[in-house]
């Protein structure tokens, strides 16, 4: 096997195993810390297929921003310690049925396809960043607005009255 | 290689569409979409490295960037509803059901 399939292999093993801590865990804190493992994992996924920017963008939005702020909100809803936390699922079967239908539906239709294509070259962080100032620059400011418009919205639904 | 990426993907996807069908706790809701998303990006970075094209990394950065911003109003409104209704289980909040 090939150095990088099986770098995939370890890193399909990591991401498929953290995805299934954050959806089984009884401890929601637990789970937010699975969600850590797996956006890591990603990453390096990412560096993996060669996009360096992103594996950092990934790490340092995902992995630091995300769950530093879901962790707040842990903190500021449920006692870290003791019952609250304890989380349950309902519907197991139901939900274990349709999530299995979508996946043999995806799987089927992908290996149906049979994308078989060598990897590109030429790609790199200076193409993504002339891509982005150039011919995505509309999206890009656009982007930049939502960010701000969501983030002030979010301080103003967060903030205490008084 | 990117068949082996796609299928990934898809088993991410449905690993967090099962945490979104079942998790009762608002929070563990967020976590399971946020693992959808991530299945998302997954995909869209094979597709860039195995398509020559930058476009799915531009695609990516966008998704990561709309993400946080979900994250960070949908946390927002949990707390809200917490220090309205002082529990998060979507079970339980059925205040607009008619």
């Amino acid at each position: 096997m090939s150095p990088a399939g099986l770098g995939l292999g370890v890193l399909a093993v990591i991401v498929l195993g953290a995805s299934l801590g954050v959806v089984l865990a009884r401890n929601l804190f637990h789970s937010v810390l699975w969600l850590a493992l797996a956006l890591v994992g990603t990453a390096g996924l990412f560096l993996l297929l060669h996009a360096e920017f992103l594996a950092a963008v990934q790490v340092l939005l995902y992995a630091g921003g995300v769950v530093t702020i879901v962790v707040f909100a842990i903190m500021l809803t449920e006692r870290l310690v003791g019952e609250s936390i304890r989380q349950m699922n309902r519907g197991v079967a139901w939900g274990a049925a349709a999530a299995g239908g979508v996946f043999v539906a995806l799987a089927g239709a992908i290996l149906r396809a049979r994308p078989g294509r060598a990897p590109a070259t030429g790609l790199d962080t200076a193409a993504l960043g002339r891509a982005v100032l150039t011919e995505w620059v509309l999206s890009f400011e656009l982007l930049g607005i939502l960010l701000v418009a969501a983030l002030l919205g979010a301080l103003y639904l967060a903030r205490t009255e008084e | 290689m990117l068949t082996a990426c796609l299928l990934l993907a898809a088993a991410v996807f449905a690993i967090g569409l099962f945490g979104v069908l079942t998790r009762r706790n608002a929070v563990g809701i967020l976590l399971g979409i946020e693992l959808m998303l991530n299945a998302v990006n997954i995909n869209l970075v094979a597709f860039a490295r195995f398509g020559g094209t930058v476009a799915g990394w531009v695609l990516a950065l966008f998704t990561i960037a709309v993400t946080v911003t979900e994250v960070a109003v949908g946390l927002a409104i949990v707390i809200v509803i917490f220090r309205v209704r002082r529990t998060v289980d979507a079970d339980h909040l059925s205040l607009l059901r008619g």
